[in-house]
């Protein structure tokens, strides 16, 4: 495709970059045009992030040149990227928990006081803070420490970072993973008033219904190659997608519904922390979704059933046991396990290698008399690097160098090897490439026809529709809606999100 | 790159320290050094006592917490336990040394799992609590002159040439190394001490996990001060001495990184040898204990950047290798 040379503000040619045992890029190019969007597109550990920690300097390429706004450049660190204009939003949230959002988004160009070099304004941080966030039409308190926040108010917090600052090139590493429609929409807006600004946007998403509304160009990587690049007009969903992945992929959503079995767990007016009174239940060979805007109280009410958080009344029942309090050694003894939404922080030992990650939740099982063996373990992570398909040289590798989307499949792996046969699934599907995606819905389906049964949260909709059995919508900590496969719609979910369920 | 390397790197590292530091002194001194005998003492009746403590130091370290409070457990548990070695009624006084020093560490693990309590405060406060009842027992006091059989535990030699007080070191190391090397329970460890948020959602029971922890050093505490009294032939509240600091600098130094999850008990024995063998060389050399307090922390500072510089390079070099023989990405 053409490209108006006198408007191009990135081109990067030839850049190659290595790490040890892999080549996670192999000469790959790049142009983007300001105010435009550039979306990247590839499957798991293709290399996108690593070419997006390339431009804003956290990576140091090892060939290949970059010019930026129009001379070479070669950004040895962040500050240095920062300074010419280059923000990133990374894929996995890096806030500092125990600071306000104010702290957070002016971190390392606080505001100075009028008259004293060096001395934090903390009412002016405070102040533009504010503004900021209210000209983007979010609404929260910049005073509230970033721990309490939910994953998605996170990743706000780190769009309102990025922009923070004068940008030329704003790079948004999958910002929408976490997020439901309603403030992907509000992101969409500001990616437009940015555009109209003249600033370029580099956009990386898993999710291919965004690609099309926002994109102005594609180029599509795969294992660390460049493939090609196309106008966003033109492209056609289905060839992109082979163009990723390689192969055709025939459909995405595969269930074959059947009758459920028994209730395994039931609910009886459970409270806790920001639900109450929540009566759902799952049936063997069922998959429900618990649907609901960010906030709702979705993940809360999963932590709760776990047992890591408390429950504050009511009780539930697992396989005929009846349970009021619980704790997660238990409930994996009882055969549920919780998939968490926030793999770095509750899903994954990151300087450990995958092997040992995957065995995490089951050493008992994996090990007999309490000794560690080798030939167990190392027959796991192949096993599951295999089955689930994750870029790597071999199971030894450490989890923290993995790409986020691979990341996502070893902590799937480890439930699954847990054997528990209620699963609660929290996000299974972050930052997971579509190919990937597919697998694991027919892997999904095939557990629900072993006599398995899930219970899934997840912010896509389509996800939802896709391969639900039922689905429960939760709005402000109570359930608001129960909708069967036939009545299943997005519009149907939304006005149950949004409180509006009884108007239909 | 694999874990192992990585982990070998850093070993490796802190093997050449300890090289260096035993090569500098036999240049210096080779006629007071660098003979059987100072070495020896050195490694078989020095430092066992430090490597012992240094063990619970380091395994509170891997679980991301410290224990300021060992070596007053140590003198607390041998003032209450000496009377009854003394008169040598040896079944009593071993269970109240262990009680005592299993008993605090409990008390430790529960202030810091239960009641959440920062690890170093809890303990810092545990260690002027032991270290107080200590002084109120002893009165003053001194309990000395113990029978011969009694301080045959530390320094007879079960296998000639070996004291026995190196043979249970020895023998503490193995069992330590299994245990965190080769063992579920180990593996748990570990991953309390990288993340014990995850660990907690993989059904790890962290608390219980602490608590352990905090009773093993207990228990080392309790062994470490029976043995010293074999040694000294004395029970005084002052053998207490640099045994915390060193224990800790031994940890550090051998490179067991603050933050949890780093490193291993092999790192804590080198770490010891080294801070011991600087000790006895400042002694060779005739530097006061005072200034030997200054280099011993200056060192510590020093196995900081080195930890960072040293094993970097070496993993560079560890991936330029693994880069020739270049595995296919799938
Ligand atoms: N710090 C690192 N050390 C070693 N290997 C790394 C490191 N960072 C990335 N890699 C490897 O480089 C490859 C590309 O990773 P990258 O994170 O760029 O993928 P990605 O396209 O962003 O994938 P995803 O969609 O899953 O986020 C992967 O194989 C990954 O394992
Ligand atoms: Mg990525």
């Amino acid at each position: 495709m053409t490209v108006d040379e006198s408007n191009v503000i990135l081109k990067m040619t030839g850049i190659t970059k290595r790490f040890p045992g892999t080549l996670a890029l192999d000469k790959v190019q790049l142009t983007c045009e300001r105010g435009k969007v550039h979306v990247l597109l590839g499957e798991n550990g293709a290399g996108k992030s690593t070419l997006m920690k390339i431009i804003s300097g956290e990576y140091q390429r090892d060939e290949g040149t970059v010019w930026f706004n129009g001379r070479e450049v070669n950004f040895t660190n962040v500050r240095q990227a920062m300074a010419a204009g280059i923000s990133m939003i990374h894929q996995e949230l890096s806030l500092l928990p125990e600071r306000t959002i104010a702290q957070n988004i002016y971190l390392g160009h606080e505001p100075e006081k009028e008259g004293f070099k060096g001395i934090v304004d903390q009412k002016k941080m405070v102040t533009d803070s504010k503004a900021l966030m209210d000209s983007l039409g979010l609404d929260m308190d910049p005073q509230t420490s970033v721990k309490k926040l939910s994953i998605a108010q996170q990743q706000m917090v780190e769009v309102v970072k990025a922009l923070s600052q004068e940008v030329r090139l704003v790079i948004m590493d999958e910002p929408t993973s976490s997020l439901t429609s309603r403030e992907i929409n509000k992101l969409f807006e500001i990616v437009e008033r940015l555009k109209q600004n003249g600033t370029a946007i580099i956009y990386i998403s898993h999710r291919m219904d965004e690609i099309k509304r926002i994109g102005d160009s594609i180029t599509v990587m795969r294992d660390g190659q460049y493939i090609d690049t196309v106008s966003a007009a033109e492209a056609d969903l289905d060839t992109l997608i082979t163009m990723m992945v390689g192969r055709k992929i025939q459909k995405m959503y595969e269930r074959n519904y059947r009758e459920p079995g028994k209730v395994i767990f039931e609910t009886d007016n459970l409270c806790g922390l920001r639900f109450r009174d929540v009566n759902i239940k799952v049936r063997e060979g069922e998959i429900v979704s618990l649907s609901g805007l960010i906030g709702a109280g979705r993940t809360e009410f999963a932590k709760a059933v776990f047992g890591i958080d408390p429950i504050d009344a009511g009780c539930f029942k697992l396989y005929g046991r009846q349970i009021n309090r619980i704790d997660p050694t238990n409930a994996i003894k009882y055969s549920m396990c919780l998939l968490p939404e926030d793999r770095k922080k509750e899903g994954l030992v990151l300087q450990t290698p995958i092997k040992e990650n995957l065995t995490a939740a089951c050493l008992k099982k994996t090990f007999k008399m309490g000794i560690l063996r080798n030939k167990p373990e190392n027959e796991i992570g192949e096993k599951y690097v295999r089955e689930l398909r994750v870029a790597t040289p071999n199971a030894d590798k450490i989890v923290g160098e993995l790409s986020g989307g691979n990341q996502q499949k070893v902590v799937i792996g480890k439930w699954l090897e847990t054997g528990c046969k209620f699963l609660i699934f929290d996000e299974p599907t972050r930052g997971i490439d579509v190919g990937a995606k597919c697998e694991i819905y027919i892997l999904l389906d095939s557990l629900v026809h072993q006599g398995y049964g899930i219970l899934l949260i997840t912010s896509e909709l389509n996800e939802v529709i896709g391969i639900s059995d039922r689905v429960y919508v939760m709005k402000d900590g109570e359930i608001t809606g129960e909708l069967t496969r036939d009545e299943l719609s997005q519009d149907r979910i939304m006005r149950y999100a949004v409180g509006e369920g009884e108007v239909v | 790159m694999s874990f192992k390397k990585q982990n070998s790197a850093s070993l490796i590292s802190h093997i050449l320290i300890l090289l260096a530091v035993i090569a500098v002194m036999a240049f210096l001194r080779p006629e007071s050094f660098w003979t059987v005998n100072n070495l020896s003492t050195v490694i078989l009746q020095q430092a066992p006592y430090t490597i012992l403590m240094a063990f619970g130091m380091s395994l509170a370290i891997l679980a991301k917490g410290i224990d300021i409070s060992m070596a007053s457990v140590m003198v607390l548990s041998c003032y209450l336990s000496a009377p009854f070695f003394k008169e040598g009624n040896w079944l009593l006084g071993v269970l109240i040394a262990f009680g005592v020093g299993i008993g605090f560490g409990i008390c430790n693990g529960l202030l810091i799992s239960k009641i959440r309590i920062e690890p170093f405060i809890a303990t810092f406060s545990v260690d002027f609590v032991a270290l107080g009842i200590a002084y109120v027992v002893c009165n003053g006091k001194y309990i000395y002159g113990f029978s011969n059989s009694f301080r045959w535990i530390t320094n007879g030699e079960l296998i000639p040439g070996i004291p026995n007080v190196a043979l249970i070191t020895i023998v503490v190391f193995l069992l330590l190394l299994f245990l965190t090397r080769y063992t579920i329970y180990g593996r748990e460890l570990y991953s309390v001490g990288y993340n014990a948020v995850a660990a907690q959602h993989s059904g790890i029971r962290v608390d219980r996990m602490i608590i352990s922890v905090y009773a093993i050093n207990g228990s080392l505490a309790a062994l470490t001060g029976i043995l010293f009294l074999g040694r000294l032939n004395a029970a005084d509240p002052s053998i207490r001495g640099t045994l915390t600091m060193d224990s800790i600098a031994s940890a550090l130094v051998g490179g067991i990184a603050f933050g949890g999850g780093k490193g291993s008990v092999v790192n804590t024995v080198i770490g010891a040898l080294i801070i011991m063998f600087i000790r006895n060389g400042m002694n060779i050399l005739g530097i006061s204990t005072n200034w030997q307090q200054s280099v011993v922390g200056l060192i510590i500072l020093l196995s900081t950047f080195y930890n960072l510089g040293i094993e970097n390079v070496i993993k560079k070099i560890i991936a330029l290798r693994s880069m020739d023989q270049k595995q296919p990405v799938q």
